[in-house]
Protein backbone atom coordinates (compact mmCIF):
# COMPACT_ATOMS: atom_id res chain seq x y z
CA UNK A 1 0.00 0.00 0.00
CA UNK A 2 1.46 3.84 -0.80
CA UNK A 3 1.96 5.25 2.15
CA UNK A 4 -0.18 8.38 1.33
CA UNK A 5 -3.15 5.65 1.60
CA UNK A 6 -1.95 4.58 4.90
CA UNK A 7 -1.73 7.87 5.94
CA UNK A 8 -5.08 8.62 5.04
CA UNK A 9 -6.21 5.63 6.47
CA UNK A 10 -5.19 6.73 9.71
CA UNK A 11 -6.71 9.65 9.64
CA UNK A 12 -10.26 8.15 9.16
CA UNK A 13 -9.23 5.89 12.20
CA UNK A 14 -8.59 8.83 14.18
CA UNK A 15 -11.57 10.63 12.73
CA UNK A 16 -13.73 7.62 13.58
CA UNK A 17 -12.45 7.41 17.46
CA UNK A 18 -12.82 10.86 18.27
CA UNK A 19 -16.64 10.46 16.99
CA UNK A 20 -17.07 7.52 19.24
CA UNK A 21 -15.17 8.64 22.27
CA UNK A 22 -16.90 11.61 22.23
CA UNK A 23 -20.29 9.26 22.07
CA UNK A 24 -19.19 7.02 24.90
CA UNK A 25 -18.01 9.76 26.66
CA UNK A 26 -22.01 11.58 26.90
CA UNK A 27 -22.98 8.28 29.14
CA UNK A 28 -21.78 7.31 32.63
CA UNK A 29 -20.90 3.67 32.06
CA UNK A 30 -18.85 4.09 28.48
CA UNK A 31 -17.03 7.08 29.53
CA UNK A 32 -13.71 5.65 30.09
CA UNK A 33 -13.29 3.38 27.31
CA UNK A 34 -14.57 5.85 25.06
CA UNK A 35 -11.83 8.69 26.32
CA UNK A 36 -9.08 6.05 25.68
CA UNK A 37 -11.13 5.05 22.41
CA UNK A 38 -10.19 8.51 21.45
CA UNK A 39 -7.19 8.46 23.06
CA UNK A 40 -5.51 5.41 21.53
CA UNK A 41 -7.00 7.08 17.72
CA UNK A 42 -4.46 10.29 18.27
CA UNK A 43 -1.65 8.20 18.65
CA UNK A 44 -2.45 5.92 15.33
CA UNK A 45 -3.19 9.57 13.59
CA UNK A 46 0.16 10.90 15.06
CA UNK A 47 2.12 7.75 14.35
CA UNK A 48 0.48 8.39 10.78
CA UNK A 49 1.58 11.80 10.06
CA UNK A 50 5.03 11.30 11.16
CA UNK A 51 5.56 7.86 9.38
CA UNK A 52 3.78 8.76 6.29
CA UNK A 53 2.91 12.50 5.91
CA UNK A 54 4.69 13.76 2.26
CA UNK A 55 4.64 17.85 1.60
CA UNK A 56 3.50 19.35 -1.55
CA UNK A 57 6.27 18.26 -3.67
CA UNK A 58 6.93 14.71 -1.72
CA UNK A 59 9.15 15.72 0.98
CA UNK A 60 8.77 13.60 4.15
CA UNK A 61 8.78 14.72 7.88
CA UNK A 62 12.20 15.60 8.73
CA UNK A 63 13.44 16.88 11.93
CA UNK A 64 12.61 13.84 13.41
CA UNK A 65 15.08 14.05 16.61
CA UNK A 66 13.78 17.29 17.28
CA UNK A 67 10.29 16.30 17.19
CA UNK A 68 10.54 13.19 19.16
CA UNK A 69 12.31 15.00 21.80
CA UNK A 70 9.46 17.69 21.94
CA UNK A 71 6.76 14.93 22.52
CA UNK A 72 9.15 12.83 24.82
CA UNK A 73 9.37 16.03 27.00
CA UNK A 74 5.64 16.83 26.79
CA UNK A 75 4.53 13.56 27.38
CA UNK A 76 6.50 13.44 30.67
CA UNK A 77 5.59 17.10 31.60
CA UNK A 78 1.90 16.92 30.38
CA UNK A 79 1.85 13.08 32.72
CA UNK A 80 2.86 14.33 35.45
CA UNK A 81 1.16 17.79 35.32
CA UNK A 82 -2.28 15.20 35.30
CA UNK A 83 -1.34 12.42 37.77
CA UNK A 84 -0.33 15.04 40.74
CA UNK A 85 -2.76 17.56 39.74
CA UNK A 86 -5.45 17.60 42.84
CA UNK A 87 -8.93 16.81 41.67
CA UNK A 88 -9.86 20.32 43.45
CA UNK A 89 -7.64 22.06 40.80
CA UNK A 90 -9.14 20.08 37.87
CA UNK A 91 -11.12 22.87 36.51
CA UNK A 92 -7.59 24.84 36.44
CA UNK A 93 -5.80 22.17 34.68
CA UNK A 94 -8.42 21.89 32.05
CA UNK A 95 -8.29 25.34 30.97
CA UNK A 96 -4.19 25.23 30.71
CA UNK A 97 -4.53 22.46 28.93
CA UNK A 98 -6.39 24.14 26.72
CA UNK A 99 -4.62 27.20 26.69
CA UNK A 100 -1.63 25.00 25.06
CA UNK A 101 -3.55 23.70 22.13
CA UNK A 102 -4.41 26.95 21.67
CA UNK A 103 -0.54 28.52 21.80
CA UNK A 104 0.22 25.45 19.51
CA UNK A 105 -2.44 26.21 16.73
CA UNK A 106 -1.17 29.90 17.12
CA UNK A 107 2.17 29.28 16.60
CA UNK A 108 1.70 26.88 13.25
CA UNK A 109 -0.06 29.94 11.52
CA UNK A 110 2.97 31.83 13.24
CA UNK A 111 5.63 29.69 11.66
CA UNK A 112 3.31 29.43 8.33
CA UNK A 113 3.41 33.43 7.50
CA UNK A 114 7.20 32.90 8.34
CA UNK A 115 8.54 30.13 6.36
CA UNK A 116 6.71 30.52 2.94
CA UNK A 117 6.36 33.41 0.60
CA UNK A 118 2.75 34.32 0.71
CA UNK A 119 2.28 37.34 -1.86
CA UNK A 120 0.59 34.99 -4.25
CA UNK A 121 -1.74 32.87 -2.16
CA UNK A 122 -5.33 33.59 -2.44
CA UNK A 123 -7.23 35.94 -0.03
CA UNK A 124 -9.03 32.40 0.92
CA UNK A 125 -5.53 30.93 2.36
CA UNK A 126 -4.41 33.71 4.12
CA UNK A 127 -8.02 34.13 5.88
CA UNK A 128 -7.86 30.45 6.96
CA UNK A 129 -4.15 31.27 8.76
CA UNK A 130 -4.73 34.32 9.92
CA UNK A 131 -7.78 33.24 11.46
CA UNK A 132 -6.11 30.20 13.08
CA UNK A 133 -3.76 33.07 14.89
CA UNK A 134 -6.69 34.61 16.03
CA UNK A 135 -8.42 32.46 17.20
CA UNK A 136 -5.49 29.98 19.06
CA UNK A 137 -3.84 33.15 20.62
CA UNK A 138 -7.51 34.42 22.30
CA UNK A 139 -7.80 30.92 23.31
CA UNK A 140 -4.11 30.91 25.11
CA UNK A 141 -4.47 34.49 26.23
CA UNK A 142 -8.02 33.38 27.70
CA UNK A 143 -6.91 30.49 29.36
CA UNK A 144 -4.03 31.50 30.85
CA UNK A 145 -6.64 34.18 32.92
CA UNK A 146 -9.35 31.80 33.41
CA UNK A 147 -6.11 29.42 34.66
CA UNK A 148 -5.05 31.94 37.24
CA UNK A 149 -8.65 33.31 38.25
CA UNK A 150 -10.01 29.54 38.99
CA UNK A 151 -6.39 29.31 40.98
CA UNK A 152 -7.45 32.78 42.84
CA UNK A 153 -3.80 34.01 41.55
CA UNK A 154 -5.61 37.01 39.86
CA UNK A 155 -8.35 39.37 40.70
CA UNK A 156 -11.94 39.76 38.86
CA UNK A 157 -12.45 43.27 37.12
CA UNK A 158 -15.33 44.79 37.18
CA UNK A 159 -16.51 47.25 35.08
CA UNK A 160 -18.66 48.34 32.50
CA UNK A 161 -16.23 50.21 30.17
CA UNK A 162 -14.59 47.11 29.69
CA UNK A 163 -17.85 46.20 27.88
CA UNK A 164 -17.19 48.47 25.04
CA UNK A 165 -13.46 48.24 25.35
CA UNK A 166 -13.71 44.36 24.11
CA UNK A 167 -16.34 45.34 21.42
CA UNK A 168 -13.74 48.36 20.30
CA UNK A 169 -10.58 45.14 20.84
CA UNK A 170 -13.32 42.92 18.92
CA UNK A 171 -13.79 45.57 15.94
CA UNK A 172 -9.51 46.44 15.65
CA UNK A 173 -9.19 42.90 15.20
CA UNK A 174 -11.81 42.39 12.40
CA UNK A 175 -10.55 45.60 10.43
CA UNK A 176 -6.99 44.40 11.00
CA UNK A 177 -7.43 41.09 9.86
CA UNK A 178 -9.86 42.47 6.72
CA UNK A 179 -7.19 44.76 5.66
CA UNK A 180 -4.61 42.38 5.78
CA UNK A 181 -6.45 39.56 3.61
CA UNK A 182 -8.02 41.83 1.16
CA UNK A 183 -5.78 44.50 0.80
CA UNK A 184 -2.25 43.00 1.42
CA UNK A 185 -0.40 46.00 -0.29
CA UNK A 186 -1.60 48.68 2.14
CA UNK A 187 0.21 46.37 5.25
CA UNK A 188 3.41 44.97 5.48
CA UNK A 189 3.13 40.92 6.61
CA UNK A 190 5.24 41.58 9.74
CA UNK A 191 2.70 44.45 10.87
CA UNK A 192 -0.34 42.76 10.12
CA UNK A 193 1.16 39.53 12.41
CA UNK A 194 2.44 42.07 15.72
CA UNK A 195 -0.75 43.48 15.39
CA UNK A 196 -3.33 40.83 15.26
CA UNK A 197 -0.78 38.90 17.82
CA UNK A 198 -0.90 41.74 20.34
CA UNK A 199 -4.82 42.54 19.88
CA UNK A 200 -5.78 39.30 20.05
CA UNK A 201 -3.65 38.38 23.08
CA UNK A 202 -5.13 41.31 25.02
CA UNK A 203 -8.82 40.51 23.83
CA UNK A 204 -8.59 37.16 25.15
CA UNK A 205 -7.54 38.92 28.76
CA UNK A 206 -10.13 41.48 28.40
CA UNK A 207 -12.47 39.05 27.66
CA UNK A 208 -12.03 37.08 30.52
CA UNK A 209 -11.36 39.21 33.10
CA UNK A 210 -14.37 40.70 34.31
CA UNK A 211 -16.14 37.15 33.82
CA UNK A 212 -17.51 36.12 37.33
CA UNK A 213 -15.78 33.00 39.47
CA UNK A 214 -19.40 31.36 39.15
CA UNK A 215 -19.41 31.57 35.38
CA UNK A 216 -15.50 30.47 34.42
CA UNK A 217 -17.04 26.89 33.76
CA UNK A 218 -18.72 28.33 30.86
CA UNK A 219 -15.64 30.40 29.83
CA UNK A 220 -13.64 27.26 29.68
CA UNK A 221 -16.08 25.50 28.15
CA UNK A 222 -16.38 28.59 25.49
CA UNK A 223 -12.32 28.52 25.04
CA UNK A 224 -12.73 24.62 24.48
CA UNK A 225 -14.42 24.69 21.70
CA UNK A 226 -12.52 27.56 20.31
CA UNK A 227 -9.41 25.72 20.37
CA UNK A 228 -11.67 23.06 18.61
CA UNK A 229 -12.21 25.74 16.21
CA UNK A 230 -8.41 27.01 16.07
CA UNK A 231 -7.21 23.25 15.24
CA UNK A 232 -10.02 23.16 12.44
CA UNK A 233 -8.57 26.09 10.81
CA UNK A 234 -5.61 24.05 11.12
CA UNK A 235 -7.17 21.46 9.09
CA UNK A 236 -7.94 23.54 6.37
CA UNK A 237 -4.69 24.81 5.72
CA UNK A 238 -3.23 21.60 5.63
CA UNK A 239 -5.84 19.93 3.59
CA UNK A 240 -6.17 17.69 6.74
CA UNK A 241 -9.13 15.52 7.24
CA UNK A 242 -8.25 14.38 11.10
CA UNK A 243 -7.43 17.98 12.24
CA UNK A 244 -10.81 19.12 10.31
CA UNK A 245 -13.04 16.63 11.84
CA UNK A 246 -11.35 16.24 15.17
CA UNK A 247 -11.51 20.14 15.93
CA UNK A 248 -15.02 21.23 13.95
CA UNK A 249 -16.53 18.39 16.42
CA UNK A 250 -14.73 19.94 19.37
CA UNK A 251 -15.76 23.12 18.21
CA UNK A 252 -19.32 22.31 18.09
CA UNK A 253 -19.81 19.64 20.70
CA UNK A 254 -18.10 22.43 23.08
CA UNK A 255 -20.60 25.19 21.94
CA UNK A 256 -23.48 23.23 22.86
CA UNK A 257 -21.86 22.00 26.17
CA UNK A 258 -21.36 25.50 26.75
CA UNK A 259 -25.08 26.25 25.96
CA UNK A 260 -25.97 23.50 28.06
CA UNK A 261 -23.85 24.68 31.18
CA UNK A 262 -25.81 27.95 30.82
CA UNK A 263 -29.08 26.56 31.15
CA UNK A 264 -28.43 24.45 34.38
CA UNK A 265 -27.36 28.26 35.54
CA UNK A 266 -30.73 29.31 34.16
CA UNK A 267 -28.25 31.86 32.08
CA UNK A 268 -27.94 33.10 28.68
CA UNK A 269 -24.63 33.02 26.82
CA UNK A 270 -25.19 36.23 26.26
CA UNK A 271 -25.77 37.03 29.66
CA UNK A 272 -22.43 35.74 31.07
CA UNK A 273 -20.13 37.39 28.59
CA UNK A 274 -21.31 40.80 28.47
CA UNK A 275 -22.99 41.17 31.08
CA UNK A 276 -20.46 39.70 33.61
CA UNK A 277 -21.54 39.54 37.16
CA UNK A 278 -21.12 43.21 37.30
CA UNK A 279 -22.40 45.99 39.99
CA UNK A 280 -20.24 44.17 43.46
CA UNK A 281 -21.62 47.13 45.44
CA UNK A 282 -25.12 46.68 44.69
CA UNK A 283 -25.15 43.15 45.11
CA UNK A 284 -22.97 43.26 48.38
CA UNK A 285 -25.33 45.84 50.00
CA UNK A 286 -28.70 44.18 49.63
CA UNK A 287 -27.63 41.37 52.27
CA UNK A 288 -26.95 43.87 54.66
CA UNK A 289 -30.72 44.21 56.46
CA UNK A 290 -31.34 45.62 59.72
CA UNK A 291 -29.64 43.66 62.70
CA UNK A 292 -29.81 39.90 61.69
CA UNK A 293 -28.92 37.66 64.37
CA UNK A 294 -26.74 34.10 63.72
CA UNK A 295 -27.96 31.55 65.98
CA UNK A 296 -24.67 29.02 66.42
CA UNK A 297 -24.74 25.12 67.38
CA UNK A 298 -22.65 23.22 69.27
CA UNK A 299 -21.09 19.98 68.05
CA UNK A 300 -23.12 18.00 70.63
CA UNK A 301 -26.38 19.23 69.67
CA UNK A 302 -25.74 18.59 66.10
CA UNK A 303 -24.58 15.04 66.52
CA UNK A 304 -27.52 14.76 68.21
CA UNK A 305 -29.94 16.12 65.94
CA UNK A 306 -28.98 14.31 63.07
CA UNK A 307 -28.37 10.65 64.99
CA UNK A 308 -32.32 10.63 65.68
CA UNK A 309 -33.32 11.68 62.96
CA UNK A 310 -34.99 9.89 60.17
CA UNK A 311 -33.68 11.95 56.92
CA UNK A 312 -30.57 13.65 56.57
CA UNK A 313 -29.60 15.49 53.31
CA UNK A 314 -25.86 16.86 53.06
CA UNK A 315 -25.27 19.58 50.43
CA UNK A 316 -21.60 19.40 49.65
CA UNK A 317 -19.64 22.94 48.38
CA UNK A 318 -16.45 23.49 46.92
CA UNK A 319 -15.52 24.23 50.45
CA UNK A 320 -15.80 20.30 51.05
CA UNK A 321 -13.08 20.04 48.39
CA UNK A 322 -10.98 23.11 49.60
CA UNK A 323 -10.75 21.63 53.25
CA UNK A 324 -10.31 18.10 51.84
CA UNK A 325 -13.07 17.12 53.64
CA UNK A 326 -14.67 14.76 51.61
CA UNK A 327 -13.84 11.49 53.17
CA UNK A 328 -14.53 12.35 56.45
CA UNK A 329 -17.41 13.34 55.30
CA UNK A 330 -18.08 9.98 53.71
CA UNK A 331 -17.31 8.55 57.76
CA UNK A 332 -19.83 10.64 59.24
CA UNK A 333 -22.68 9.59 56.52
CA UNK A 334 -21.96 6.22 57.24
CA UNK A 335 -22.06 6.28 60.78
CA UNK A 336 -25.71 7.82 60.28
CA UNK A 337 -26.41 5.43 57.94
CA UNK A 338 -25.24 2.67 60.15
CA UNK A 339 -27.50 3.94 62.62
CA UNK A 340 -30.77 3.38 59.80
CA UNK A 341 -30.24 7.22 59.13
CA UNK A 342 -31.85 7.81 55.18
CA UNK A 343 -28.65 10.03 54.14
CA UNK A 344 -28.45 11.19 50.69
CA UNK A 345 -26.26 14.09 48.96
CA UNK A 346 -27.85 16.70 47.31
CA UNK A 347 -25.86 17.72 44.15
CA UNK A 348 -26.20 21.15 42.69
CA UNK A 349 -25.04 20.95 38.91
CA UNK A 350 -22.66 23.62 39.27
CA UNK A 351 -21.28 22.68 43.00
CA UNK A 352 -17.87 22.67 43.16
CA UNK A 353 -16.46 24.56 40.39
CA UNK A 354 -17.73 22.76 36.99
CA UNK A 355 -20.54 20.96 36.39
CA UNK A 356 -19.81 17.34 37.43
CA UNK A 357 -16.76 18.71 39.82
CA UNK A 358 -18.66 17.57 43.38
CA UNK A 359 -19.64 14.08 41.53
CA UNK A 360 -15.78 13.41 40.64
CA UNK A 361 -14.78 14.36 44.21
CA UNK A 362 -17.11 12.43 46.33
CA UNK A 363 -16.34 9.35 44.32
CA UNK A 364 -12.57 9.93 44.94
CA UNK A 365 -14.23 9.42 48.38
CA UNK A 366 -15.62 6.20 47.45
CA UNK A 367 -19.24 7.59 48.24
CA UNK A 368 -21.60 5.33 46.45
CA UNK A 369 -23.06 6.85 43.61
CA UNK A 370 -26.80 6.09 43.97
CA UNK A 371 -26.10 8.42 47.55
CA UNK A 372 -25.81 11.20 45.02
CA UNK A 373 -29.47 13.19 44.27
CA UNK A 374 -29.47 15.23 41.69
CA UNK A 375 -31.15 19.04 42.59
CA UNK A 376 -34.42 18.45 40.63
CA UNK A 377 -34.73 15.17 42.39
CA UNK A 378 -33.66 16.61 45.78
CA UNK A 379 -36.13 19.68 46.12
CA UNK A 380 -39.68 17.52 46.28
CA UNK A 381 -38.29 16.00 49.34
CA UNK A 382 -36.71 18.62 51.44
CA UNK A 383 -39.71 19.48 53.07
CA UNK A 384 -39.97 15.82 54.91
CA UNK A 385 -36.41 15.96 55.50
CA UNK A 386 -35.12 16.36 59.33
CA UNK A 387 -31.78 17.93 58.97
CA UNK A 388 -29.72 19.49 56.00
CA UNK A 389 -26.39 19.65 56.53
CA UNK A 390 -24.18 22.31 54.19
CA UNK A 391 -20.77 21.28 53.78
CA UNK A 392 -18.59 24.43 51.93
CA UNK A 393 -21.36 25.28 49.83
CA UNK A 394 -23.33 28.54 49.67
CA UNK A 395 -24.22 30.10 46.11
CA UNK A 396 -26.63 27.39 45.23
CA UNK A 397 -28.58 27.44 48.56
CA UNK A 398 -28.71 30.97 48.61
CA UNK A 399 -33.11 31.99 48.77
CA UNK A 400 -31.58 35.08 46.87
CA UNK A 401 -31.68 33.48 43.82
CA UNK A 402 -35.81 32.95 44.22
CA UNK A 403 -36.86 36.27 45.69
CA UNK A 404 -34.43 38.80 45.21
CA UNK A 405 -34.94 40.56 41.80
CA UNK A 406 -31.79 42.84 41.92
CA UNK A 407 -29.03 39.82 43.39
CA UNK A 408 -26.85 38.83 40.48
CA UNK A 409 -27.92 34.99 41.01
CA UNK A 410 -31.69 35.75 40.69
CA UNK A 411 -33.23 32.55 38.74
CA UNK A 412 -30.44 31.22 39.25
CA UNK A 413 -31.80 27.47 39.97
CA UNK A 414 -31.11 26.35 44.12
CA UNK A 415 -31.56 23.61 46.14
CA UNK A 416 -34.06 24.76 48.45
CA UNK A 417 -32.48 24.02 51.93
CA UNK A 418 -34.69 26.20 53.94
CA UNK A 419 -37.72 23.97 53.48
CA UNK A 420 -36.50 21.62 55.14
CA UNK A 421 -37.06 21.35 59.36
CA UNK A 422 -33.52 22.69 60.30
CA UNK A 423 -30.58 23.51 58.30
CA UNK A 424 -27.19 23.41 59.76
CA UNK A 425 -24.74 25.06 57.74
CA UNK A 426 -20.63 24.07 58.20
CA UNK A 427 -18.94 27.22 57.70
CA UNK A 428 -15.52 29.02 58.39
CA UNK A 429 -16.37 32.03 58.62
CA UNK A 430 -19.50 34.43 57.80
CA UNK A 431 -17.60 35.47 54.33
CA UNK A 432 -19.57 35.56 51.48
CA UNK A 433 -19.73 33.21 48.63
CA UNK A 434 -17.40 32.58 45.48
CA UNK A 435 -19.77 34.89 43.75
CA UNK A 436 -19.15 37.60 46.00
CA UNK A 437 -23.15 37.63 47.32
CA UNK A 438 -24.69 37.90 50.90
CA UNK A 439 -26.40 34.66 51.99
CA UNK A 440 -29.77 35.67 53.71
CA UNK A 441 -29.95 31.51 54.58
CA UNK A 442 -27.46 32.18 57.59
CA UNK A 443 -29.99 34.61 59.12
CA UNK A 444 -32.79 31.81 58.51
CA UNK A 445 -34.88 31.20 61.81
CA UNK A 446 -34.40 27.64 60.72
CA UNK A 447 -30.59 28.00 60.17
CA UNK A 448 -28.12 26.68 63.09
CA UNK A 449 -24.01 27.83 62.15
CA UNK A 450 -21.45 25.79 63.32
CA UNK A 451 -18.44 27.41 62.35
CA UNK A 452 -14.84 25.59 61.98
CA UNK A 453 -13.04 24.13 59.17
CA UNK A 454 -15.01 21.60 57.89
CA UNK A 455 -12.36 18.88 58.26
CA UNK A 456 -12.04 19.53 61.53
CA UNK A 457 -15.81 19.87 62.29
CA UNK A 458 -16.38 16.78 60.46
CA UNK A 459 -14.17 15.01 62.72
CA UNK A 460 -15.63 16.23 65.71
CA UNK A 461 -18.95 15.15 64.57
CA UNK A 462 -17.74 11.56 64.06
CA UNK A 463 -16.25 11.21 67.32
CA UNK A 464 -19.17 12.46 68.71
CA UNK A 465 -21.83 10.39 67.53
CA UNK A 466 -19.54 6.99 68.77
CA UNK A 467 -20.43 8.64 72.09
CA UNK A 468 -24.38 8.62 71.34
CA UNK B 1 -4.85 25.88 -1.56
CA UNK B 2 -7.75 27.98 -3.81
CA UNK B 3 -11.60 28.47 -3.30
CA UNK B 4 -11.59 24.55 -5.29
CA UNK B 5 -14.37 22.09 -5.46
CA UNK B 6 -11.90 20.51 -3.53
CA UNK B 7 -12.66 23.23 -0.42
CA UNK B 8 -16.47 22.80 -0.72
CA UNK B 9 -15.75 18.71 0.06
CA UNK B 10 -14.05 20.28 2.94
CA UNK B 11 -17.14 21.88 3.90
CA UNK B 12 -18.70 19.00 3.19
CA UNK B 13 -16.90 17.24 6.34
CA UNK B 14 -17.36 20.67 8.80
CA UNK B 15 -21.01 21.03 8.41
CA UNK B 16 -21.36 16.97 8.91
CA UNK B 17 -19.10 17.56 11.87
CA UNK B 18 -20.53 20.09 13.36
CA UNK B 19 -23.80 18.49 12.86
CA UNK B 20 -22.61 15.00 14.53
CA UNK B 21 -21.07 17.12 17.45
CA UNK B 22 -24.24 18.71 18.02
CA UNK B 23 -26.25 15.31 18.03
CA UNK B 24 -23.29 13.51 20.32
CA UNK B 25 -23.60 15.74 23.03
CA UNK B 26 -27.16 16.39 23.52
CA UNK B 27 -28.54 14.58 26.44
CA UNK B 28 -25.55 14.48 28.10
CA UNK B 29 -26.15 14.37 31.99
CA UNK B 30 -24.92 17.40 34.07
CA UNK B 31 -23.23 15.04 36.02
CA UNK B 32 -20.74 13.91 32.98
CA UNK B 33 -20.36 17.51 31.94
CA UNK B 34 -16.88 18.29 33.42
CA UNK B 35 -15.11 14.49 31.58
CA UNK B 36 -16.97 15.88 28.71
CA UNK B 37 -15.25 18.83 28.53
CA UNK B 38 -11.55 17.50 29.66
CA UNK B 39 -12.24 14.60 26.98
CA UNK B 40 -13.42 17.01 23.75
CA UNK B 41 -10.28 19.50 25.32
CA UNK B 42 -8.06 16.11 24.91
CA UNK B 43 -9.61 16.01 21.59
CA UNK B 44 -8.64 19.36 19.92
CA UNK B 45 -5.14 18.62 20.71
CA UNK B 46 -4.94 17.01 16.94
CA UNK B 47 -3.73 20.23 16.49
CA UNK B 48 -0.16 18.80 17.17
CA UNK B 49 -0.77 16.97 13.76
CA UNK B 50 -0.50 20.38 12.15
CA UNK B 51 2.71 21.33 14.35
CA UNK B 52 4.14 18.14 13.19
CA UNK B 53 3.78 18.81 9.74
CA UNK B 54 4.96 22.59 10.41
CA UNK B 55 8.23 21.16 11.99
CA UNK B 56 8.88 18.32 10.19
CA UNK B 57 8.92 20.19 6.90
CA UNK B 58 10.94 23.33 8.17
CA UNK B 59 13.94 24.03 6.95
CA UNK B 60 17.23 22.52 8.86
CA UNK B 61 18.99 26.15 8.50
CA UNK B 62 16.03 28.07 9.32
CA UNK B 63 16.61 28.62 13.25
CA UNK B 64 13.07 30.46 13.89
CA UNK B 65 10.47 27.85 12.52
CA UNK B 66 12.69 25.02 14.23
CA UNK B 67 12.06 26.74 17.38
CA UNK B 68 9.08 27.72 17.10
CA UNK B 69 8.13 24.26 15.83
CA UNK B 70 9.85 22.35 18.52
CA UNK B 71 7.58 24.74 20.94
CA UNK B 72 4.62 23.91 18.97
CA UNK B 73 4.75 20.19 19.38
CA UNK B 74 5.75 20.29 22.93
CA UNK B 75 2.74 22.13 23.73
CA UNK B 76 0.25 20.64 21.28
CA UNK B 77 1.54 17.08 23.13
CA UNK B 78 1.19 18.94 26.77
CA UNK B 79 -2.36 19.43 25.28
CA UNK B 80 -2.88 15.97 24.56
CA UNK B 81 -1.37 13.90 26.85
CA UNK B 82 -2.35 16.02 29.47
CA UNK B 83 -5.82 16.21 28.48
CA UNK B 84 -6.58 12.40 27.93
CA UNK B 85 -4.69 11.44 31.35
CA UNK B 86 -6.31 13.59 33.42
CA UNK B 87 -9.90 12.67 31.62
CA UNK B 88 -9.21 9.33 32.80
CA UNK B 89 -8.36 10.08 36.00
CA UNK B 90 -11.73 11.56 36.41
CA UNK B 91 -13.66 9.02 35.19
CA UNK B 92 -11.98 6.37 36.94
CA UNK B 93 -12.90 8.05 40.34
CA UNK B 94 -16.81 7.51 38.63
CA UNK B 95 -15.55 3.81 37.83
CA UNK B 96 -15.14 2.68 41.43
CA UNK B 97 -19.01 2.26 42.81
CA UNK B 98 -18.39 -0.72 44.57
Amino acid sequence: MSSEILLQLSYLIGSITFILGLKMLSSADSARRGNLLAAAGMGIAIVGTIFFHKDSEGHAIGNLIWIFAAMLIGTVVGYLMAMRVKMTAMPQMVSFFNGMGGACAAIISIVELHSHDHSQASPWYMLIIYLGLIIGTVSFSGSVIAYGKLDEKIKDINSKALTYINLLLLALVFGVLGVTVFSPATISADMALWLLLGLSTLYGVLFVMPIGGADMPVVISLLNSFTGMAAAFGGFMYNNPVMLTGGILVGSAGTILTVLMCTAMNRSLLNVIIGSFGGGGSAAGGGAKGDQTVREITLTDTAILCAYASKVSIVPGYGLAVAQAQHICHEFEKNLVERGVEVNYAIHPVAGRMPGHMNVLLAEADVPYPMLVEMEDVNPNLPNTDVVIIVGANDVVNPAAENDPSSPIYGMPVIKVWEAKTVIVLKRSMRAGYAGIENELFFHPKTKMLFGDAKDTLTKLVGELKGI
Amino acid sequence: MEFSPNTLELLYIVILSVLLGIEVISNVPAILHTPLMSGANAIHGVVIIGAIIVMGHAKSDDYVALTLGFLAVLLGTLNVVGGFVVTNRMLEMFKKKK
